[in-house]
């Protein structure tokens, strides 16, 4: 056979091939509002920068009449490609072929690109969209599953890995995504659950519809799984580029640095703040005050909001913040927010981001379903991250700082390189009118008119230790800055701290309180 | 985004009491919707999981005796022997044999 007529038959496998599940499969994927597999990469990715690999992998099941059928590329395309010039390892399974379902060779792909991810030392994007085990492969589809989270877990905190969840995920699939760095979800698209609407059915009577069990917005704001939301698959992949510009590609490399901007100049951060400790404001638009362009991307926006994580850019380089956000709560630390502090400060400080936290809290959120719920255990995760994190920290406490609160939030104690406070903050072991009672009880209860006491021994207090210089004076903190210093110190910091080494004792690894 | 208003309006922003001090606050709706902790009345059998009633050993009126089976509520496929935790008398039975119940649900109680 000539050159010319095997390359033709080459072209005719492919046609065969890149058609999926095939027309009918793909017009129903459309009806359900759903990108193909093909096109949800071809969006993502840099313009012609994807190459496809296991195009002709077939399965070998054999069993219940499987022999008989063909699966183009066994459900799953993988490949290669670029955003904004950054390389990438892809994966999207394809809904169209078997639902999208997972056998051996199917994940045998998975598990090639993510080796590959690993050995290059690049990010992983993993598309999700299946119906979840191929039943008919049995155990080998179990087997599929658990070389997949086994990878996971190895290429965690190596290279960045992410997850966008298109379509069903269930079952034990979702531990994939729940052990990679960032979760996607998209309105109505998105559906994660370990059992679904019928088996809860059936076995329990409870009736529910997907979307409430598992949809995207249960994800992002009720159970945390979910990073980042999006209205359309369109928006969801431009969040996804956004982040990446964020990140390096793995943990020996830093965060490619940008132009520097300055911030706009409607957010001015000395009008923030209100004076008033007890009453709230956006500590967002305090980072906005400080980060390049305004900019800020904040991760976990809808789950746990009376703390803020995201990234920014100060001089053009990414900086994690963590802050307190008195809008909600009064910004106080309870078990989500101490669960979402805790895992981001991780994740900077896998990935060589310095850590600038903004304090203003009144301590930790009083109720039995707090205690109950563990607040210790979740709490203590924020104390262990930051201890943990040897990446530049720095901390700005610009209001309150009480108690737990005040050591949790990045502290000198948890070995912060810097730690800055505005004038009117607050750093002491508890909040003036709290201590004022304990104190001075004796002389409030045996007095004749208890309020006035009470008020006065409050003011007392206040005046006394409701100030950033009791902790100044014995360095707890290093320099009491002006609010409209804060950009130009942070600036400094993280340029003196870029060549920070420390090294702890050795270990296999600790033990976090998780 | 419901759990979260760009700017305390006044009608949404409420008061949180943190060691006495009032701080003035939007609260999210997990907090407004948790539940509020009751103490347990032990004179009252409540399921721990959601499942099916097998068998009911027991009825109105019975002396029990701490430790004794008295229901076996099928849930996950187990069947789960359900003992009474003190010595009592039978004031009510509320399930039957093949009810599905949820759980949380009042099974039965001494008097």
């Amino acid at each position: 056979m000539p050159l010319k007529r095997k390359i033709k038959e080459l072209y005719e496998r492919r046609e065969q091939v890149l058609k999926g599940g095939g027309d009918k499969a793909i017009e129903k994927q459309a009806a359900m509002g759903k990108l193909t597999a093909r096109e949800r990469i071809i969006s993502l990715l840099d313009e012609e920068s994807f190459n496809e690999y296991d195009l002709f992998v077939e399965h070998e099941a054999r069993d219940f009449d499987m022999d008989k059928k063909t699966l183009h590329g066994d459900g799953v395309i993988i490949g290669t490609g670029a955003i904004y010039g950054a390389p990438i390892c892809v994966f999207a399974q394809d809904f169209t072929v078997a639902g999208g379902s997972l056998g051996l060779m199917h994940s045998r792909k998975i598990t090639k690109i993510m080796d590959h991810a690993l050995k290059m030392r690049v990010p992983l994007i993993g598309i999700n969209d299946s119906g979840g085990a191929r039943i008919q492969e049995g155990v080998n589809s179990l087997a599929g599953y658990g070389e997949i989270f086994f990878r996971n877990t190895l290429n965690s905190g190596v290279i960045p890995q992410i997850s966008v969840i298109l379509g069903p995920c269930a079952g034990g699939a979702v531990y994939s995504p729940a052990l990679t760095d960032f979760v996607f979800v998209v309105d109505k698209i998105s559906k994660m659950f370990i059992t679904g609407p019928e088996v809860i059915k059936t076995v329990l009577g409870e009736e529910i519809s997907m979307e409430d069990l598992g949809g995207a917005r249960v994800h992002s704001e009720i159970t945390g799984n979910a990073h980042f939301y999006s209205k359309s698959e369109h928006e969801c992949f431009e969040q996804i580029k956004k982040l990446i510009t964020f990140i390096p590609w793995n943990n020996a490399q830093k965060a490619k640095a940008f132009e520097p901007k300055e911030p706009l100049s409607k957010f001015k951060i000395d009008n923030i703040v209100p004076g008033d400790p007890k009453l709230p404001y956006d500590m967002r638009n305090v980072i906005r005050a400080i980060v390049d362009d305004s900019d800020f991307f904040e991760i976990q926006e809808m789950w746990a909001t009376n703390i803020v994580i995201g990234f920014g850019r100060i001089d053009g380089r990414t900086i994690g913040f963590v802050a307190n956000q008195p809008l909600v709560l009064a910004g106080v630390l309870d078990v989500d927010s101490s669960d979402k502090a805790a895992r981001f400060i991780r994740y900077c400080d896998a990935f060589n981001i310095p850590i600038v936290t903004l304090v203003d809290l009144p301590g930790y959120l009083p109720g039995v379903d707090q205690e109950h719920a563990g607040v210790i255990r979740h709490g203590a995760k924020v104390l262990y991250a930051y201890s943990e994190a040897t990446v530049p920290k720095i901390t700005v406490i610009l209001r309150k700082a009480y108690g737990g609160g005040y050591i949790a939030m990045n502290s000198r104690h948890l070995r912060a390189d810097f730690v800055f406070a505005w004038p009117g903050a607050e750093i002491a072991v508890m909040g003036p009118e709290g201590a004022a009672n304990i104190i001075f009880r004796r002389e409030i209860n045996e007095a004749e008119d208890p309020e006035k006491v009470r008020a006065q021994k409050v003011k007392e207090y206040k005046d006394k230790f409701a100030n950033p210089y009791v902790a100044a004076a014995k360095g707890y903190i290093d320099s009491v800055i002006e609010p409209a210093e804060t950009k130009k110190l942070l600036l400094h910091a993280i340029e003196v701290s870029d060549n920070k080494a420390v090294t702890g004792p050795k270990k296999k690894h600790g033990i976090p309180p998780f | 985004m419901s759990d979260m208003k760009s700017k305390p309006s006044k009608k949404d922003a409420s008061l949180l009491n943190i060691d006495g001090t009032l701080y003035k606050t939007n609260l999210s709706t997990k907090f407004e919707n948790r539940t509020i902790w009751n103490k347990p009345d032990e004179r009252k059998l409540i399921s721990f999981i959601p499942g099916t009633i097998i068998k009911v050993f027991v009825k109105k009126g019975q002396k029990v005796k701490m430790g004794e089976k008295v229901v076996i509520l099928e849930a996950m496929k187990m069947q789960n022997k359900i003992l009474i935790s003190r010595d009592g008398v039978i004031k009510q039975v509320y399930v039957k044999e093949g009810q599905i119940i949820p759980k949380g649900e009042l099974m039965l109680e001494l008097v």
